[in-house]
């Protein structure tokens, strides 16, 4: 007993010193944000007179709001719609046998082995021609689905016993609903941890917003903060309040959303 | 999964289904992955400098020159500094906080939450953080406690030695959570029983680790390092904000090699160079998956 | 069996698939007559609003034309526009960096400007003749609105700490006073620097332009086709600069992170820079500094000058060229030259009005206009690259101790390679 109190404070100190590192930059970030011209090198986390004043200059341009809600928009609807299609296309390939498989598995995972720097002008290409600049849907059209996910999802799908699914076909469900029903609970878990990286990954996107908008009301977040990275400026305080402004929405919603994380998870375990 | 299904009207009705579930992914994938793949291979073999409206067809001009490019060999040979010492080490801290955050009672979200939040960080923001920590005295915070220890000042991001291992720190920071939560996600999929058994066996928490907790990690294990290895190798965003002029040095001692074809195709228009320089690391990373795949092949 | 399911599902998921397509026709409504043109240039706070109350008066003035300001990310600006550009869409008038030209132009990306009132006599007349930068084949391409040029820019408050009332004249005061003016902590790691070297900021160009001309060397022959900074003066020049972080330590490469940032902060007494750093620093209350020309040498006077020029896109035709012609006449005309000025700080590029009395004997302005008399503007044909050998040479002196020849000899070859690839294009 005395050995398991000794380990779990090990535990504790290990976690809790992570847990400093991990905050620390977070702090700084915070604290110089809210710092006023020489205070700024004052190197303390302790904030003298701690003020706004850096916030209400960037909230100063009027775009400010939009350009939250179109990040909000691009990442719910990329999201979404890599929750379905990616976790159909990992549970068909973990679960379903079909010639091709493998080859077109590997096609798949091929897609993330080229760096989006250079695919941008093909899509800027196709997204001219048919009308896409300055949309929505231009934004979010090369995400829509990953092989990220999709290998993701089938690492999941893979450690389900087949006999759960099997139980479902006896019963005359069909593909379609034995994905829906028996599946996709099961892998709650899987699924959370996709929507967070799907919809993080694209509220910090940048190159391809940036290409893909032309007029700044379309601009996501991260494109428009870069319109305040000035031309010669280094003013840290400002960049720090730049950083925080991008963070703290998703920091929210991830806090919002972490007990369903968790109850997801707790969920998958019972049943696994 | 080796189990045959037997030809029959079953198994048909199975493969059709398959057929329809990937039916839309393959199209999309078609459409707005390999064809400008395709077209990114295609101008590896021209030398379009993208504001031109023609391009002409080169050859392999292109690839003989990337042979005898210095600049290619150093961004590559940089590229796999990250791999080779960022992989391991954020998988390892990945683990270690998956497994004790599994195994404490009281506050296990909290600490979720605070290893997560580097990860759902604008990479832009994180990057001009730690670049600022790394600054040399008087307003570096690391070099200020070096000091107050009584230690040089060190050079950090403007030293050929250290700039890559000072990028690589700011990148294992960030990532961690992400590693965490899929071994978290995997050590829930493993049955309790299995840890009810070895209780009454009375197997030591060591060799429950390595017997139960370990082999059942497999799945996420193998997910991990496969695109674990694409992002150190895709490395990129944390090269540009943290390191002066966006140029990957000093001396491109931090250049990796997507910077380099990013420096090449948007600041020296040289496309077809650009392009060149991808297929080399689409084949190098498609090389390497293949490998690890088939090494971690399931023996089920 | 189940095929109705099996279709609508199939039909489900054809349908997310196209409804992109549906949802992508944009109505753009057109008034009758009204001719639209797109303006690109890069965010800056200032230029962004003063550039909407212009096209405003403008549009005033000529209701028949609308005019669509787009601004862009500084730092990724470039890149904006040349991935914009296979598509055949985009603005009609862009503001270009004069470095970026010669790709732009030789790409065809650019139409001259062939209206009478921009010929080449008119031009040369009017502008500085810095402006020659945007000239290819005996004509113009863009033209500018203001001109910028570098200046010292020093700390009153310290410079009088030391017992200095005036700015240095020759570099060799300027180091001697730099050396005066640089604090240590007892680690020696400075804690005030005295005479900024930050080579990514400005002092690139002054190495290039100002002090190997001062040594005695042009950093290139007259067409712009070779590097000649291989030679004696060139290695001086380099070494002068080396020197200030290597053996005078008046300065170190990345104190605060930008030698700007550090005078902001008072712990920089002497910096480089152009007339664009008036407008942040005179929004620092706390700070009390002044501007004077460049430091000469061997009694040679040199500067760097540079600009951002207005261009019309090769696409751009018919009335919407006639309305694109309008609004660059109305760009480069001296009442909005002034207001650039007032709201900006960036001289004007007409030579009768940067140079009128005003604005000469302005205390801060005065210095960069008469810097202007001897700057010159060097031809870019790879900016981003060419800014980078410089970069490199200084670097591998400082950071790995190479012989300074040595090291100019390298970055002679790298940038001639860059030079010799721009022509065999």
């Amino acid at each position: 007993m005395k050995d398991k109190n000794v380990i779990n404070k090990i535990r504790y100190i290990i976690l809790f010193i992570f847990g400093l590192i991990m905050l620390f930059p977070f702090a700084w970030m915070l604290s110089t944000s809210m710092k006023q011209g020489r205070e700024v090198f004052n190197l303390s986390l302790l904030v003298n007179n701690p003020s706004l004043k850096n916030y209400a200059r960037l909230f100063s341009s009027s775009y400010f709001p939009r350009w939250f809600v179109n990040s909000f928009i691009a990442g719910t609807i990329v999201t979404l719609s890599v929750l379905f299609f990616d976790s159909l296309m990992g549970y068909t390939f973990a679960k379903h046998n079909f010639k091709g498989k493998k080859l077109i598995f590997i096609l798949v995972l091929s897609t993330m082995m080229i760096p989006t720097e250079m695919l941008v002008i093909p899509w800027y290409l196709i997204s001219s021609k048919v009308g896409w600049v300055d949309t929505y849907w231009g934004i979010v059209f090369p995400g829509l689905m990953t092989g990220f996910g999709t290998f993701l999802m089938r690492q999941f799908f893979d450690t389900l016993p087949n006999d759960l699914f099997d139980a479902g076909r006896i019963d005359g469900m069909n593909e379609f609903k034995i994905w829906a029903q028996i599946g996709m609970p099961l892998v709650k878990a899987a699924l959370s941890a996709l929507a967070i990286f799907s919809f993080v990954g694209n509220w910090n996107a940048f190159l391809w917003p940036l290409i893909i908008s032309s007029e700044t009301r379309m601009y996501t977040l991260p494109v428009g903060l870069a319109l305040f990275n000035g031309e010669f400026a280094t003013e840290w305080e400002m960049i720090m309040t730049g950083a925080s402004v991008a963070t703290i929405p998703v920091l929210i919603i991830y806090i919002i959303f972490q007990r369903q994380i968790i109850e997801g998870i707790a969920l998958t375990g019972v049943k696994g | 999964m080796k189990n045959k299904i037997p030809k029959g009207t079953i198994a048909k009705n199975r493969e059709r289904w398959a057929y329809l579930f990937i039916s839309v992914p393959v199209l999309f994938y078609i459409l707005v992955r390999f064809i400008p793949t395709i077209y990114a291979f295609y101008l590896s073999f021209t030398d379009w400098d993208i504001i031109s409206a023609s391009a002409n067809w080169i050859g392999f001009s292109n690839y003989k020159r990337l042979f005898s490019d210095k600049l290619f060999y150093k961004t590559l040979s940089n590229t796999f500094y990250y791999v080779i010492y960022g992989l391991p080490l954020s998988l390892l801290f990945g683990f270690i906080l998956a497994y004790n955050i599994e195994k404490i009672k009281i506050g296990s979200g909290l600490f979720k939450t605070v290893y997560f939040m580097p990860y759902i960080t604008s990479m832009v923001a994180v990057a001009w953080v730690w670049r600022w920590l790394f600054q040399p005295a008087p307003i570096g915070i690391f070099n200020n406690i070096l000091i107050s220890m009584g230690l040089p000042m060190q050079e950090f991001l403007n030293s050929v030695e250290q700039s890559k291992g000072c990028i690589l720190a700011a990148t294992i920071w960030s990532g961690v959570g992400f590693q965490m939560i899929i071994f978290m996600a995997g050590m829930k999929g493993i049955s309790k029983q299995y840890y009810e058994a070895a209780k009454i066996d009375g197997a030591s928490s060591f060799n429950e680790l390595r017997y139960i907790t370990l082999p059942l990690l497999r799945n996420s294990f193998i997910f991990l390092l496969i695109t674990g290895t694409i992002r150190f190798l895709r490395i990129f965003t944390q090269v540009v904000n943290m390191t002066r002029n966006s140029a990957g040095g000093p001396l491109n001692s931090s250049k990796p090699l997507v910077l380099y074809i990013y420096d090449n195709a948007f600041r020296s228009f040289d496309m077809g160079y650009a392009s060149a320089l991808t297929v080399i690391l689409f084949l190098i990373i498609l090389l390497i998956t293949l490998i690890q795949m088939r090494v971690t092949r399931d023996e089920r | 069996m189940n095929k109705k399911l099996f279709m609508i599902i199939l039909g489900c998921l054809l349908f997310t698939s196209l409804a992109p397509i549906f949802s992508s026709g944009q109505s753009e409504e057109k008034q009758d007559g009204v001719t639209e043109i797109v303006y690109w240039q890069y965010y800056y706070e200032t230029k962004k609003n003063l550039m909407d109350e212009l096209i405003t008066e403008f549009e005033a003035a000529n209701p028949d034309i609308k005019v669509t300001q787009q601004t862009f990310p500084y730092a990724d600006y470039n890149t904006k526009v040349a991935s914009s550009v296979p598509s055949g869409k985009g603005p009609n008038v862009i503001n270009l960096y004069y470095g970026w030209l010669p790709t732009y132009v030789s790409a065809g990306y650019l139409q001259p400007l062939t209206d009478p009132s921009f010929a080449p006599s008119v031009i040369e007349n009017e502008f500085f003749p810095l402006v020659k930068a945007a000239k290819f084949n005996d004509q113009y391409y863009a033209l500018p609105t203001a001109v910028r040029s570098l200046a010292l820019f020093y700390n009153k408050d310290l410079l009088a700490e030391e017992g200095y009332s005036e700015p240095p004249k020759t570099w060799e005061e300027a180091i001697e006073m730099g050396k005066k003016l640089t604090k240590f902590d007892k680690n020696g790691n400075f804690t005030q620097i005295g005479l900024g070297v930050n080579l990514d900021n400005q002092f690139h160009h002054v190495i290039r332009e100002v002090l190997n001309r001062q040594y005695g060397v042009a950093p290139y022959n007259d067409d712009t086709t070779k590097v000649q900074y291989n030679t004696q003066a060139g290695y001086d020049a380099m070494k002068m600069v080396s020197d200030l972080e290597l053996v005078e330590k008046t300065g170190r490469q990345g104190f605060m992170e930008d030698d700007r940032a550090a005078f902001k902060a008072g712990t920089c007494a002497m910096f480089v820079s152009g007339s664009f750093a008036l407008g942040t620093l005179d929004s620092v209350e706390e700070l009390n500094y002044g501007t004077a020309e460049l430091p000469s040498m061997n009694g040679i006077k040199s500067n760097f000058a540079s600009f951002w020029a207005n261009g019309i896109t090769s696409f751009t035709e018919g009335k919407e060229l006639e309305a694109s012609v309008k609004f660059l006449q109305f760009l480069t005309s001296k009442d909005v030259m002034e207001r650039w000025l007032d709201a900006i700080g960036e001289l004007p590029a007409n030579k009768e009005l940067g140079e009128s009395e005003e604005i000469a004997n302005d205390p801060k302005f005065g210095p960069f206009v008469r810097g202007l008399d001897y700057a010159h503007a060097t031809v870019f044909y790879d900016e981003s690259a060419q800014k980078n050998v410089m970069f490199d040479c200084y670097n591998r002196i400082v950071l790995e101790g190479m012989d300074v020849k040595e090291s100019v000899d390298i970055a002679a070859k790298e940038e001639q390679a860059i030079i010799d690839k721009y022509f065999n294009k």
